[in-house]
């Protein structure tokens, strides 16, 4: 067991003719994804990694041939709006968006859509899932991390990639990497995440890496307070950043003095969360 | 992106939003002219991107032209939270009879903009939002639909406003969401909204901040950036395409992603030490960008080691040894530099870094410790 992705997960990648797209491709092919499809609009009937990969003009056609229930877009900021709408309107799943520099505005509109449909939609500005030994949806690299029973979620990438590290060096394995990702409005927030770890049989404990900027690691904190029974060990990055400064993602932003980095730890220590103050900290608190 | 008081209400005119008659000045002279246009008492405000202007003795009140003209002068010559005057806006000024605040920004919780609003106008609404919240009335606008008239109705009601001013209240709201909406706005703020001796609306002071994310398709605000009042090295770097922000410490950091970035600035301080800078470079880690971002830290004459933590991840390791030694190279620098990488084949990127003489570090708390070392030893 895992949560959203497995070795049931039917891939379609969007953008898969780009630079990035391809080369992730491969990557995710590489890991042992089970990649179905490409859309590329306008590259229908072509192939790509030595024939292994159809590409079809649109994801409905792709949906219809190959059965792809879960989308990964790899598409720029300015059409990624577009695809979100496409995969969701062809009965994909699960829509994973790693495109980073959406405006904020297209991803409130897509946001509202894709609720009121019931569709699940994680990132933008993302890493990905992934679950070791099973699938690799995105970017996070697959050789840091094996099979076990730690969950992982974050809003970070390298970040993520520094936690996954630190749990291998130290042999703990993971059920489930999620990267919810760095914009202020994401599909997918940390008590989603949370609560599917929580219902996985094979997730023990929980991993959650936050930072500065909005109150989803406070609104975490209520959730564990309230609904969990599997321990979570905590990380937040930016204690040293300044007020009004965006720190890189649009979403790591202390606004009108909310959303320090001691706000989120307090607001987790209190309902019995273990704060590691860096990433290697952490193996040892889940102990 | 910010905009000036000017810009933003430049913006609202355009959507029918009353704002005061004026104009910007950038000496005592063209401000003496402008009040004499105006022919009655000014306000004569400095144009800063930062708040606390007011108390910083930012705005003045001038009855005469000549008056205008001192106060200008004055006003010119200041420098508010370190940043310059270089315009003033020269503005009728309002008989302000009552004051309210209107605001539209994003609820991240929601994901759906909201409109906020309060009797409590001209004064800090972060302020009203700590102590009083009861006195802010909040309606979500729903991103798909936009604002209703009904909604902005409700909202004046919320605020006791008179009922002779809510057919105007309604246009002014309406006006400030296409204003928002249009120009990408992550903020669109009226503080004060002001209720003139006469009965009318006018915004007074006007704020907004742009997604920098949209301003690809925002090409006339993307114009009015104002390059002058921003840190000149964090302009430079958004040229390369690089996250950098200027901090007090000493010791330069150059890091691949964000979070990993904060981590990393963070874990030197727990060891002792202060971080000079943020500086994302995104995904890889080329020579070209590594160069740039090298010669950014280093304009920071503060800075007397760098630290430069690279999680690869896929990326080739090796590869990006050489694009630091090549971009060394190039810079010719005498500052430590203290490098981790981690990744494919970080082992031969290691060896490539130790046969140039560098110091290498396996693991961030290693690498930090280091770094503090060196610093702090002298």
């Amino acid at each position: 067991m895992s949560i959203l992705v497995n070795k049931n997960t039917r891939l379609l990648v969007q953008g898969i003719t780009g630079n990035e797209g391809l080369f992730h491709t491969e990557q995710m092919v590489a890991y042992g994804t089970n990649v179905v499809a490409g859309v590329t609009p306008g590259k229908g009937g072509d192939w790509v990694l030595d024939g292994k990969i159809p590409v079809f003009d649109s994801v409905r056609i792709a949906v219809e041939a190959t059965g792809a229930n879960t989308s990964v877009i790899f598409v720029p900021a300015r059409f990624a709006p577009d695809a979100i709408y496409e995969a969701a309107d062809a009965g994909i799943e699960l829509i994973v968006c790693v495109t980073e520099g959406i405006p904020v505005k297209d991803m409130m509109q897509a946001y509202s859509y894709l609720d009121q449909h019931q569709i699940r939609l994680v990132g933008p500005n993302c890493p990905g899932l992934l679950t070791p030994g099973e699938a690799k949806v995105g970017i996070i690299p697959g050789d840091i991390s094996f099979p076990g029973h730690i969950g992982v979620v974050s809003r970070s990438g390298t970040l993520t990639y520094e936690v996954l590290y630190a749990l291998m060096q130290e042999k703990i394995g993971v059920s489930t990497c999620v990267g919810i990702g760095g914009d202020p409005v994401n599909g997918t927030n940390f008590i989603d995440v949370l609560s599917l770890f929580e219902e996985d049989p094979q997730t023990e404990k929980i991993v959650l890496i936050g930072e500065i900027g909005g109150t989803d690691e406070e609104r975490a904190a209520k959730f564990i307070d309230s609904s969990m029974t599997k321990p979570v060990v905590g990380f937040i990055a930016g204690q040293t950043a300044p007020p009004g400064k965006r720190m890189g993602h649009a979403g790591a932003i202390i606004e009108g003095g909310a959303g320090t980095a001691n706000e989120k730890i307090i607001a987790l220590q209190k309902v019995g969360v273990h704060i590691a103050n860096f990433p290697e900290e952490i193996p040892d608190l889940l102990g | 992106m910010k905009l000036h008081e000017y810009q933003s209400k430049q913006i609202f005119a355009k959507y029918e939003i009353p704002i005061p008659k004026g104009r910007i000045a950038e000496t005592a002279d063209q401000a003496k002219h402008i009040a004499k246009e105006l022919a009655t008492r000014v306000v004569i405000k400095s144009q800063v991107l930062v708040g606390g202007r007011g108390k910083a003795g930012g705005i003045r009140l001038a009855k005469t032209p000549e008056q205008a003209a001192e106060m200008a002068s004055h006003i010119l010559a200041m420098e508010i939270k370190g940043l310059p005057v270089r315009k003033v806006l020269v503005d009728e000024a309002a008989d302000i009879d009552s004051e309210i605040y209107l605001g539209i920004t994003n609820d991240r919780v929601a994901c759906k903009p909201v409109l906020m609003a309060s009797s409590a106008g001209g004064v800090d609404i972060e302020e009203v939002a700590r102590v009083s919240p009861e006195k802010i009335t909040r309606v979500h606008i729903d991103p798909l639909l936009g604002l209703r008239d009904y909604q902005a109705r409700d909202t004046a009601a919320g605020i006791d406003l008179p009922r002779e001013h809510w057919r105007s209240f309604v246009t002014v709201a309406r006006g400030l969401w296409q204003a928002f909406r249009d120009s990408d706005a992550t903020l669109a703020e009226i503080n004060p909204l002001v209720i003139t001796s006469s009965d009318k609306l006018i915004a007074v002071d006007g704020k907004m901040l742009i997604d920098d994310n949209a301003l690809f398709r925002q090409q006339d605000i993307a114009d009015l950036r104002d390059l002058d009042a921003e840190e000149p090295s964090e302009v430079e770097a958004r040229r390369y395409g690089l996250s950098y922000i200027k901090l007090e410490g000493n010791i330069g950091c150059l890091v691949n992603g964000a979070g990993l970035a904060m981590t990393t600035m963070d874990i030197i301080k727990i060891f002792g030490g202060e971080p000079a800078n943020f500086l994302d470079i995104g995904g890889g880690a080329s020579s070209e960008k590594v160069s740039a971002a090298f010669r950014i830290i280093l304009q920071d004459k503060n800075v007397q080691a760098i630290l430069i933590n690279i999680f690869g991840g896929i990326t080739r390791c090796d590869e990006v040894a050489r694009g630091i030694l090549d971009a060394i190279e190039d810079i010719k620098t005498e500052v430590p530099i203290i490098v981790r990488l981690v990744g494919t084949n970080a082992d031969v990127g290691k060896q490539i870094l130790h046969d140039a003489n560098m110091i290498t570090a396996d693991t961030l708390s290693d690498a930090a410790q280091k770094v503090v070392a060196i610093v702090n030893g002298g």
